[in-house]
């Protein structure tokens, strides 16, 4: 059978399967609906928070990142992890005990304020919205690589998939089309992974299998070959960065407290019973976090080596086109690989290399894309990969319309203007409110904005010095009022965004030297996450601590018992 | 209230506290010590085929995270339980 018909049905086969779980679980109320009734149990709960946090960026371009940044690229892998503990140790369980639909909820009935709520519910569609769009993106690219559709049909299909199921099960449906989809994008990226690492070092396990010898004869480590290969090909050195140490701690940072205080994540803590479940399922989201994110770094080494010693040869002298491998001409008709024409036309041989003598270009997102044709697996293991891309793509865009819609019916249209709708109106509000912000997501896809790569750094920026400190404050310093917290929350948004879109936009050549302490807009959350704790507390020490019923239920959240079910009321 | 008596409630937040920010810290350590800021130190030091800061940066910092959590998750319940403010 050939690799498209497979495709075809694996894709289909793993599309039935979520169409089925969201008949069988169809949301009946607004509980149901925002947090799945409130009774996923913590391991579904982590699975489905892990899918969810994945997308079809960290599935398809991560580890190409890595392998091309080399050491500088574990900032994505520490900072993407390490807001995890976070989460686990000093969020989820207070706002699960806390017991509200979203996070607007929690900063608006915390700092007592309407203010507080709307520039809460703004930051959210904001941060969610950015974040949308480059899912989309990613699910149209998938389809139209995989299954050779263009990428118009193919967010066309993707969206239709999504809201359907979204709209029926809401984030109950949501949560286990996810624990499904977390199964099937786990499998896809270790599977290559494991057969890729035994053929290059012969360890089954491709997070010690980086760190072993390599299986040729020759004795010497993959990452000594590798850095080696580096420096003789002009290549940035692999397992030493080039970004200046504070830049790789602030963005490292940012990405760690943006990952905290993102919506769509927080927002699965609302779904367990219990407190206890909240933290047990923090723990259990890294975990299966984890399975792919240390298979990443594998990925990233043993590809690259591959990739160099397949382009280059053994003898690093270049290999003629017409000896190339079939995986090259094929990624080469996607524009993945380029080859000048004169290596195309056997007058000299391919060379891939980090400067002027290279005539091959290899982009990142091969790493994983082809890593099942270099390693020659078997075909179905290239449509498992198609799978798992999509899959990846589905469960992120799943939970951002998910926020996205729960902050127009409940935060803006029951807790803002309309207060006396009923749970049925409501829930039919939040249906509308997926269903527009679907259409929007699909116009994003279809005709990308050109900044979508530049505008992640938003969302994280903006969660992280925004809902971040917000919500810290809210739970460890209790006398905080609501003047505080505004006022927090607006420097550090007003902040990173101007840090962000000046260095981005309007002075985009600028260099580490023109920087504030060399951090660049990747990183810049951290400042605005510090300048916000400044700001709230110096505004605090002038104006009237929160009111004595605020810091009660400030106590009140600190310890589990007593948890009912979350409600909107 | 659901604490026996206000200290009760102040020692439970307190225990709390103190286990949180040892958790941290070594959050702290592994991740912006070992991964960042000591990197080239640790570097110097092979382990099995890595270097050690490199390692830590890209392995150790997430195995840890994770240990850190379920530390945490197992104190806490022993805590919530000596305070009797458990869900049970």
């Amino acid at each position: 059978m050939d690799i498209q018909t497979l495709t075809f049905i694996v894709v289909g086969a793993t599309f039935a399967l979520y169409i089925g779980i969201a008949i069988w679980a169809r949301a009946g109320s607004t509980n149901d609906f925002y947090v799945a009734g409130g009774g996923v149990p913590p391991v579904a709960n982590g699975m489905a928070t892990a899918a969810d946090w994945m997308s079809a960026a960290s599935f398809i371009s991560m580890a190409g990142l890595i392998s091309y940044l080399g050491y500088d690229g574990s900032v994505y892998l520490m900072g993407w992890t390490g807001g995890y503990v976070l989460l686990a140790l000093c969020l989820a369980p207070y706002l699960r005990k806390f017991g509200k639909f979203t996070v607007p909820d929690f900063i608006g009935d915390r700092y007592y304020s309407q203010t507080a709520r709307t520039v809460a519910v703004f930051c959210a569609i904001v941060v969610s919205f950015t974040y949308i769009a480059g899912q989309m993106r990613g699910v149209g690219v998938v389809f139209s690589r995989f299954l050779e559709v263009d990428i118009t049909t193919g967010v066309l299909i993707g969206m239709g998939m999504v809201y359907f199921y979204t709209l029926l099960g809401g984030m109950k449906g949501i949560t286990y089309t996810q624990v499904a989809q977390y199964c099937i994008l786990a499998f896809a990226y270790t599977v290559p992974a494991v057969f890729i690492s035994f053929q290059m070092t012969g360890h089954l396990l491709p997070q010690t299998g980086f760190g072993a010898t390599l299986a040729d004869g020759s004795g010497a480590y993959l990452l000594e070959r590798l850095d080696g290969l580096h420096q003789e090909l002009g290549f940035a050195a692999y397992t030493e960065g080039s970004k200046a140490t504070i830049d790789v701690f602030a963005i490292t940072l940012a990405l760690m407290v943006g990952t905290a205080g993102l919506p769509h994540v927080i927002i699965r803590f609302f779904t367990v019973p219990k407190v206890s479940d909240a933290r047990r399922s923090g723990g259990w989201a890294l975990v299966f976090i984890a399975v792919v994110y240390t298979t990443a770094p594998a990925i990233a080494s043993i590809t690259k080596t591959n990739i160099i010693d397949t382009i280059n040869g053994p003898d690093q002298q270049g290999v003629m086109y017409e000896n190339a491998p079939s995986w090259i001409t094929n990624w080469e008709q996607t524009g993945l690989i380029q080859i000048s024409d004169e290596a195309r036309a056997g007058e000299e041989p391919m060379f891939f290399s980090g400067d002027e003598r290279s005539n091959t270009n290899v982009d990142a997102d091969i790493i994983v894309l082809a890593s099942p044709e270099i390693g020659s697996l078997p075909n179905w293991v290239i449509a498992l990969v198609a799978a798992g891309g999509v899959a990846a793509a589905l469960s992120t865009s799943a939970g951002l319309l998910l926020v996205i819609s729960s902050s127009v019916s409940h935060d803006l249209l029951k807790r803002t203007f309309k207060p006396n709708i009923t749970d049925k109106q409501e829930l039919l509000a939040a249906r509308i409110a997926a269903g527009v912000a679907v259409l929007i997501g699909a116009y994003f896809g279809i005709n990308p904005p050109g900044f979508v790569a530049e505008v992640v750094a938003f969302a994280f920026g903006l969660a992280a010095a925004s809902f971040f400190p917000a919500i810290i404050m809210g739970i460890f310093h209790k006398r905080m009022n609501s003047t505080g917290a505004i006022a927090g929350m607006v420097t550090g948004i007003a902040f990173t965004l101007a840090y962000i879109i000046y260095f981005k936009f309007i002075n985009p050549t600028a260099g580490p030297d023109e920087w504030f302490l060399q951090i660049s807009p990747e990183g810049i959350g951290t400042v605005g996450m510090v300048l916000n704790f400044i700001v709230a507390n110096i505004v605090l020490k002038f104006t009237k601590d929160a009111p004595e019923e605020i810091q009660e239920m400030v106590e009140s959240i600190r310890y589990p018992q007593g948890a009912g079910e979350a409600t909107g009321h | 209230m659901a604490f026996e008596s206000q200290d009760h409630a102040k020692a439970y937040w307190k225990e709390n506290l103190a286990l949180m920010l040892k958790l941290l810290f070594v959050w702290a350590l592994v991740s912006f010590g070992f991964g960042i800021f000591l990197v080239d130190v640790l570097n110097h030091i092979q382990f099995f085929g890595f270097k050690l800061g490199f390692w830590f940066a890209q392995q150790g910092a997430i195995y840890t995270f994770i240990v850190l959590i379920f530390i945490y998750i197992r104190q806490m319940n022993k805590l919530d339980k000596k305070y009797s403010v458990d869900e049970e």
